[in-house]
């Protein structure tokens, strides 16, 4: 955007931040939206299994040629299942993120609050909207990712001191990856953890709509 | 044990009449019983309860047809419309032609279960804090706040599994699960829709998900549909 020190990353860039936070063991549900795309960045040897909540727990990267039909994600695109994968029925995939099965959840977001509050599931006047999985996996996961561009299409910053659309789930966020910056809530604080290369702390700043506290070591990241 | 009766889908589907609840399993474009869906269509029935986890598809003529023909009076469900673009489900929303409840959607499922477990109720923290619970019942369990969901029941229930036996009992296929094993719990007809029947005893009894004793009728339909109508190669 004009105003920017920097090219800011692409939404595949955005995924690829996001897939080097998840660890070891960890078993991961992806949101619809561009975390969808962390699953290209996850290696078989990295060991995460990914849940999908229509009961596919170890899904894989689709097959060559994509094909069955009932292998699918959250979005209707193909999935593989991975060695030591098991399906269950909605009901046990959401027993699953509310009992606290799930390592971390990557959620896109419309907006993120100063006391880490999440709204992605409707715009008022944009009608009905979907919460499908979003309010269980904010609330449920013992770690929720956001990762979304920084400033929504008008320009406008999405991290705001308080969210003015429909809440998914209230206090739930602990790390939020953008196209220019890395945050982290840590004590219920907002703290500048990244910035882009070419950003500096002032000008990531500029384009947010609430006060970031700033990690005594900010890192520069280039992806 | 007696077999169930393996019927076409406008046989299975000839005795539900106008203002029936109707839960209808698919998850995205997986585990939809399309075959039911298109002869519940076809038999013209109005003023139904709609129970399934989406506002319907705007790429696949999944139960989205039922709302196009107007034959839906209300909507429950977890994911009405994309946040993202409008879908038909929207415009007949404001223009109060279709009532829509939307919850979280493992609340969907866990009122589902309770439905046909004859459980009264589950206490869930989803949705604490939102637009969601107001209005709703908040109980204290241990200092943290609950919302009282109430079991979910229908009339009849329109499911899609892989593989039925000549009894009746069902297997799943991968993500075409979903919310299918538990609606075959909560509703007083349940109809399956089937890729084939296979001799009873083919079954593996250990894995068996759907037991037989929740199914009413089976239509061989599946696949079969789902390539006669182009959602699948």
């Amino acid at each position: 955007m004009t105003g920017d020190p920097a090219p800011r990353l692409s939404r595949e860039l955005v995924a690829l931040r996001v897939a080097r936070l998840l660890q070891r063991g960890w078993t991961v549900n992806l949101g619809i939206g561009l975390p969808t795309l962390v699953a290209q960045f996850i290696g078989a040897d990295d060991e995460v299994t990914l849940h999908v909540e229509s009961g596919v727990l170890g899904a894989g990267p689709p097959g060559d040629p994509p094909g069955d039909p009932d292998l699918i994600d959250a979005q209707s695109q193909p999935i593989t299942l991975l060695p030591g994968a098991a399906i269950t029925s909605s009901a046990e995939a959401f027993a699953m993120v509310r009992g606290g099965h799930l390592d971390a959840a990557v959620l896109g977001g419309m907006q993120v609050s100063a006391n880490a509050d999440l709204a992605n599931w409707r715009r008022p006047g944009k009608g009905l909207g979907g919460i499908g999985g979003a309010m269980d996996i904010a609330q449920g996961a013992r770690r929720l990712i956001v990762a979304m561009l920084h400033s929504a299409a008008d320009g406008t910053p999405r991290l705001v001191e308080r969210c003015t659309l429909p809440l998914t789930a209230r206090s739930c966020v602990d790390t939020v990856v953008t196209d220019v910056a890395m945050i982290r809530f840590i004590s219920g604080q907002p703290v500048l953890c990244e910035v882009v290369d070419g950003w500096s702390a002032d000008a990531v700043q500029a384009v947010t709509g609430l006060q970031l506290q700033r990690a005594a070591e900010v890192v520069r990241v280039d992806i | 044990m007696s077999g169930k009766p393996v019927l076409t889908a406008a046989e299975a589907v000839a005795d539900i009449g106008d203002g029936a609840s109707i839960m209808v399993g698919g998850f995205a474009a997986a585990g939809i019983p399309y075959g039911l869906i298109h002869a519940l269509r076809d038999r013209g029935v109005r003023d139904l309860t709609l129970i399934t986890n989406s506002g319907g598809s705007d790429r696949r003529p999944d139960h989205v047809v039922l709302l196009e023909s107007r034959q839906v009076r209300r909507l429950v469900c977890s994911y009405a419309t994309p946040a993202t673009r409008p879908i038909p489900l929207d415009a007949m929303h404001a223009a109060g032609e279709v009532e829509v409840e939307m919850m979280p959607q493992g609340t969907f499922a866990e009122r589902i279960r309770a439905g046909g477990a004859g459980i009264g109720g589950v206490m869930l923290r989803t949705g604490i804090g939102t637009s969601y619970a107001e209005g709703r019942q908040l109980h204290d369990i241990d200092g943290v706040p609950h919302l009282l969901e109430p079991p979910l029941h229908a009339d009849v229930a329109l499911i899609r599994a892989h593989r039925a036996d000549e009894h009746g009992n069902l297997v799943y296929r991968f993500a075409a699960r979903n919310f299918n094993p538990e609606m075959a719990t909560a509703a007083d007809l349940v109809i399956a829709e089937v890729d084939e029947v296979v001799a009873s005893g083919s079954i593996d009894p250990e894995c068996v998900v759907t037991p037989a004793t929740y199914v009413d009728r089976l239509v061989i339909g599946g696949r079969a549909v789902e390539r006669r109508l182009g959602v699948v190669e």
